[in-house]
């Protein structure tokens, strides 16, 4: 019973929230609505059992893509209005393009069979390890090398966004510890008398 | 014990990829300076991982997601070779244009470390991951002289085009996986051979193939290459049109020799028609192209498609003559882009074929060795690239493929007009302002060598590279 609230709660909100992601005029709050969506279809996933993907999906779609997002939303200056020029115009084909789309989704769900083979192996349960331990169980014995070949990608990723995009600036100003600190009294501090009313002019 | 097994299989792949992070480091601790140590640093870990991939023992290893055998490894050596040379190649032209860094050759490094993770797929999965490891280096190669508005395009174009593609293969990938529920090649041919061949699984195999054949840019899905050949600085165009079409041609030959031979019927259509198109475009498209790089790029379409007939042939014989046209093409590509990369005046890269006019004169020996690879590419006896073409011909003809042998022929002699005019501008055209002398040390010696073995080390002593050719194609037809 309560599980069957839950899950009508948490499915309510993400199908609103997606909705709003869409129809909110202010772009930055389109991306809080993505993330909120995001939130709540990771409560999804754990209320399948599928912990390790809801923690991912938080992980990875709100602490980094949903950021990401963000950052670019604000950065770029979008024109929301001229955004929504067209809106009206296209309005009869983008109906019928997500009506076709729609209508194509029900003729292949109608005609959806589960070979014999693989509903076997849905309902299997493979055993009591829950799915974050055997998810590493497989990584990190059969698919080791794939693993290690998928951290050398994203090592190769990360230098070429490095190499593609740091210049070194001339003329920077950076602060020098050892500079800072071996400064002596003598280099940084002039004493000078003055007299009431006259200043200093160096 | 079998854990040991692993790591003595992959030692290259493991080495290469040390030797990138430990150089990457020396490069960032000694900033610009380090650029020539950690290059040659990079040369030389290639050349230890050829050694150490000539001591590898035959095998499969984590899983059957990695193999070793005698074509792998005669593959891997080729992918290093080439790479090697690249880096060699590049300082020169990195200095002139004030972009000389360390990460350069790193990149080339990792990009070669994708290649040898590819030719030793043996499933689907290690197959992408290795080509993307491979691809994504690549593309910041090309972007690498990041100030040139042309290099940023090329790169850019890459990218895009290139990630096409790779989606394409992982749909491919995906339909494969679904239709014959594994990704792996033994497991994959095992399924075909029961004659359990899903029609899902051949559109996969469609799509897997439209995706490899991007990489080595045969048409047609060629697009991309005169762009980018022509955008992306020249040592990175010589690296282009050598390492990776060995890697991606090896990719194709593994993928369709081993999992997918009990579909012949199927991908000989396919290859048949590639390498049609591809002779035949190659051919015509390079005839009014007035930049070498350009020309380059289209004389690769051409090769590509004459390998690509090899293969189709879908014999021993067949794969045979594709290791020998990749040795060879080797050794003519690079030569070239060395006398390319040569091509400077009062310190400025110049490019054009008129540049080369009267060359003859001013610089005999470097004519006279772009005239070997000029000739050995348009196919002329006793040249090496005449028996690399001879051997694909009579692979294709053995096996039955009169038709396409025939346009393939046909097709070559189009394509030895382009290479014969250049060496007609060069012998035979008024002198044009000379060349800054004398050449580079390295790019003599490279260009030196690769002329001696167009002509006359491999037509004279054909017999130890035509026995490891053999030894390489006869992985697939005796059980490994």
């Amino acid at each position: 019973m309560i599980h069957a609230l839950a899950f009508y709660v948490f499915a309510a909100v993400t199908v609103v929230s997606a909705f709003m992601v869409i129809s909110a005029r202010n772009p930055v709050h389109s991306v809080l609505y993505l993330i909120l969506a995001f939130f709540n279809s990771a409560a999804l996933f754990l209320l399948m059992g599928a912990e390790f993907i809801a923690m991912i999906l938080v992980i990875v779609y709100v602490g980094a893509v949903a950021v990401l997002f963000l950052f670019v939303v604000m950065m770029l200056d979008i024109n929301i209005a001229e955004l929504r020029q067209g809106f009206l115009k296209y309005l009869p084909i983008g109906a019928a393009v997500g009506i076709a789309l729609f209508a194509e989704i029900l003729l292949a769900l109608g005609a959806w069979s589960v070979s014999p083979v693989a509903a076997g192996s849905l309902r299997a349960k493979v055993s009591d390890v829950p799915n974050t331990e055997a998810l590493g169980r497989l990584i990190y014995t059969d698919y080791m090398f794939l693993f290690q070949a998928a951290g050398m990608v994203l090592l190769i990723a990360m230098i070429g966004a490095i190499v593609l995009t740091l210049r070194t600036r001339p003329g920077v100003r950076r602060q020098k510890i050892a500079a800072q600190i071996g400064r002596r009294r003598e280099e940084a501090v002039v004493l000078v008398k003055t007299r009431v009313g006259e200043g200093v002019s160096s | 014990m079998d854990g040991l097994h692993n790591w003595t299989l992959a030692a290259p792949e493991i080495f290469l990829a040390a030797a990138a992070m430990i150089l990457l480091m020396i490069g960032v601790y000694r900033g610009e300076r380090g650029a020539d140590l950690v290059s040659s640093l990079c040369v030389a870990s290639l050349g230890i991982a050829i050694f150490l991939v000539l001591r590898l023992e035959h095998g499969t290893a984590y899983h059957e997601l990695f193999l070793v055998d005698a074509f792998t490894k005669m593959m891997k050596v080729l992918s290093l070779l080439a790479a090697g040379i690249a880096i060699v190649m590049s300082r020169s032209y990195f200095v002139l244009v004030g972009v000389w860094r360390f990460e350069f050759p790193v990149l080339v490094l990792l990009a070669t470390l994708g290649m040898l993770v590819m030719i030793s797929a043996n499933d689907l999965m290690t197959l992408y991951l290795g080509l993307e490891m491979q691809s994504l280096a690549l593309y910041v190669t090309a972007a690498f002289q990041r100030d040139s508005e042309r290099s940023t395009e090329a790169g850019l174009k890459y990218f895009v085009l290139s990630s096409v593609a790779s989606g394409m293969l992982l749909y491919g990938a995906s339909l494969v996986y679904g239709f014959a529920g594994t990704t792996s090649f033994p497991g994959l041919a095992r399924g075909f051979l029961a004659g359990d061949v899903a029609t899902g699984a051949i559109i996969g195999l469609v799509f897997v193939l439209a995706g490899l054949v991007f990489k080595i840019s045969a048409v047609p899905f060629h697009m991309w290459t005169p762009d980018v050949y022509e955008g992306a600085p020249t040592p990175v165009t010589a690296l282009f049109s050598v390492a990776p079409k060995i890697a991606a041609m090896s990719l194709i030959v593994s993928v369709v020799m081993g999992p997918f031979r009990p579909l012949l019927a199927q991908w000989q259509q396919i290859l048949v028609a590639v390498a049609v198109l591809s002779t035949i475009w190659g051919a015509i498209a390079a005839l009014r192209q007035e930049n070498i790089k350009r020309l380059m790029a289209y004389s690769s379409i051409a090769n590509m498609g004459y390998v690509v007939l090899g293969l189709a042939a879908g014999t021993e014989e067949g794969v045979r003559s594709v290791v020998i046209y990749m040795i060879i093409y080797l050794a003519m590509n690079v030569g070239t882009f060395a006398v390319i990369l040569s091509m400077r005046r009062k310190g400025v890269m110049v490019e054009r074929i008129s540049d080369l006019s009267g060359l003859a004169q001013r610089q005999p020996m470097m004519a006279l060795a772009l005239l070997l690879f000029m000739f050995s590419m348009a196919g002329i006896p006793p040249l090496a690239g005449f028996f690399a073409k001879l051997n694909v011909f009579l692979a294709a003809i053995n096996a039955g493929l009169y038709v396409a042998a025939t346009i393939a022929v046909l097709a070559s002699v189009v394509g030895a007009y382009y290479y014969v005019r250049i060496v007609k501008v060069m012998y035979f055209d008024d002198p044009a302002e000379a060349f800054d002398r004398p050449v580079e040390r390295d790019m003599a010696v490279v260009m030196l060598a690769t002329a001696l073995f167009v002509f006359p080390v491999f037509p004279v002593f054909q017999a130890p590279f035509m026995n490891g050719a053999q030894a390489a194609a006869k992985t697939f037809f005796s059980g490994r």
